[in-house]
């Protein structure tokens, strides 16, 4: 079953397509990578996850798999040779779930919520925020990796891909409204782990440089504030 | 074997606290109740869940778990008899999936629907009753989700036995009509009737008060917002 062949659905700029990327790349998995063009969707990814009709999929055989957190988990234990994602402790792996599940839920809509803000009030309350769910980030850091390198300890884990993967968006943020949200004053720990993290080789070509993300990013926002009209 | 300490703080009523509670119960792990007045929390649930503050928390040997579904599979984790999740891979992928779009999308449009008014009431069923579908086609030759035993994804899913019926008297709305979802409606009985759960379940009646009183001061609250 490991051997079977493996296609992604993707596109470049979705950071949680980044997540499965990673994931594959940290077991050696070779697959193949089909960049969907989200405004005309293709047929299979549309028959491969036809209740959300979202990215990322994995395709592996023939049987899709949907939800980024949810597909690192299946390549953790399809690929179980391979070096460990999930953490092997209970405990541990319940904490990363419960700070992949609080990026999720919490902070990442929290970072659009900097685009979508609509005066300046709205943004710096925003901003204030992020900062916040940041210093509970760092926090969690300081527990998960126990003086190691990565929240995961000497290798990058679940809960770096789950965070990770929106470092590209956070620092097109920072660039766009002029602010520093991880930085080494206010975050030293989050600021080393994030060079860290962009410099690992499952990680760094799959990151998008974020010249290129902020260019994607200004068609993008611009949608936000001016919606098509009906 | 050291003496394993395990605590949950939960409330009456919590539908998300209730699946911590299945799942150690259908695995005969022995707990503390610990119940909690949401409107007064202790220090303790504080204390161990200060990111959200909510139920459940289960607490073993004095390790704080957080989130309903992180529970259930650190329970599954810990004590490995009578296991919750399938083996296969694409088998747990399928039931996480599925899990998630319970939270996600079914609990979202029912609790939508249940908050409106009168009016608003049709699009509402509409969209709840969509949501639905996919669950009574992958219950296809199955009693539960999880095949011949309780599993993971009725644990996820089980709210749906016990609420549905208290929205069906609340907003006299047929959400899970026998005629349109049969294997749904099976499922709900073998379900909330299955000795370990039945015994848990909170009483009908004051869940029908609970969450009435519960809409009428969200209405209250929206009216004098208008």
């Amino acid at each position: 079953m490991a051997g079977d062949a493996v296609k992604l659905l993707g596109a470049w700029p979705s950071p949680v397509v980044m997540r499965a990327r990673i994931a594959l790349n940290l077991k050696s998995v070779g697959y193949e990578f089909v960049e969907e063009n989200l405004g005309n969707k293709s047929q299979l990814l549309l028959q491969s996850n036809p209740v959300h009709k979202k990215i990322p999929v994995l395709i592996h055989g023939d049987k899709p798999v949907c939800e980024s957190l949810i597909i690192v988990q299946y390549i953790d234990e399809v690929w179980s040779s391979g070096p460990g994602i999930l953490p092997s402790d209970p405990y541990d792996l319940a904490t990363a779930r419960f700070w992949a599940a609080y990026i999720d839920d919490k902070w990442f809509p929290s970072l659009t919520g900097i685009a979508k803000a609509q005066d300046d009030g709205a943004k710096k309350a925003a901003i204030e925020q992020v900062s916040e769910g940041l210093a509970l980030l760092e926090d969690a850091f300081r527990k998960c990796s126990k003086g190691k390198t990565f929240f995961g300890g000497d290798r990058v884990g679940y809960l770096d891909i789950a965070f990770g993967c929106f470092l590209g968006w956070l620092r097109v943020t920072e660039k766009m409204n002029g602010v520093e949200l991880i930085s080494r004053s206010k975050t030293p720990q989050l600021a080393q782990w994030a060079e860290r993290f962009c410099a690992d080789p499952a990680v760094k070509d799959v990151m998008p440089e974020t010249d290129k993300l902020a260019e994607f990013a200004k068609v993008l926002f611009a949608k936000f504030k001016n919606p098509p009209s009906q | 074997m050291a003496e394993e300490e395990v605590r949950l703080f939960r409330t009456w009523s919590s539908p998300f606290a209730l699946r911590a509670i299945w799942a150690l119960e259908l695995k005969g792990v022995p707990y503390e109740n610990i119940f909690e007045n949401l409107s007064s929390k202790s220090q303790l649930l504080l204390q161990y869940n200060p990111v959200h503050g909510k139920v459940p928390v289960l607490v073993h040997n004095g390790r704080a778990v957080c989130e309903s579904l992180v529970v259930v599979e650190y329970i599954d984790e810990t004590w490995t008899q009578n296991p919750l999740l399938p083996e296969d891979p694409l088998e747990r992928a399928t039931a996480r999936f599925w899990a998630k779009f319970g939270d996600d999308k079914v609990m979202q449009s029912i609790w939508d629907l249940v908050q409106k008014g009168r009016e608003e009431q049709e699009a509402g069923l509409a969209q709840a009753i969509e949501s639905l579908q996919p669950l009574e086609e992958i219950l296809k030759g199955k009693k539960f989700f999880g095949g011949e035993k309780i599993g993971f994804l009725d644990i996820a899913l089980g709210w749906l036995s016990n609420l549905v019926p208290v929205f069906h008297e609340i907003t006299g709305l047929k959400l899970i009509e026998e005629e349109r979802f049969p294997l749904l409606s099976a499922w709900m009985k073998d379900f909330s009737g299955f000795p370990t759960i039945r015994e848990t379940l909170p009483p009908h009646d004051k869940l029908v008060t609970k969450f009435r009183a519960q809409l009428e001061a969200l209405r209250a609250k929206s009216r004098s917002q208008q």
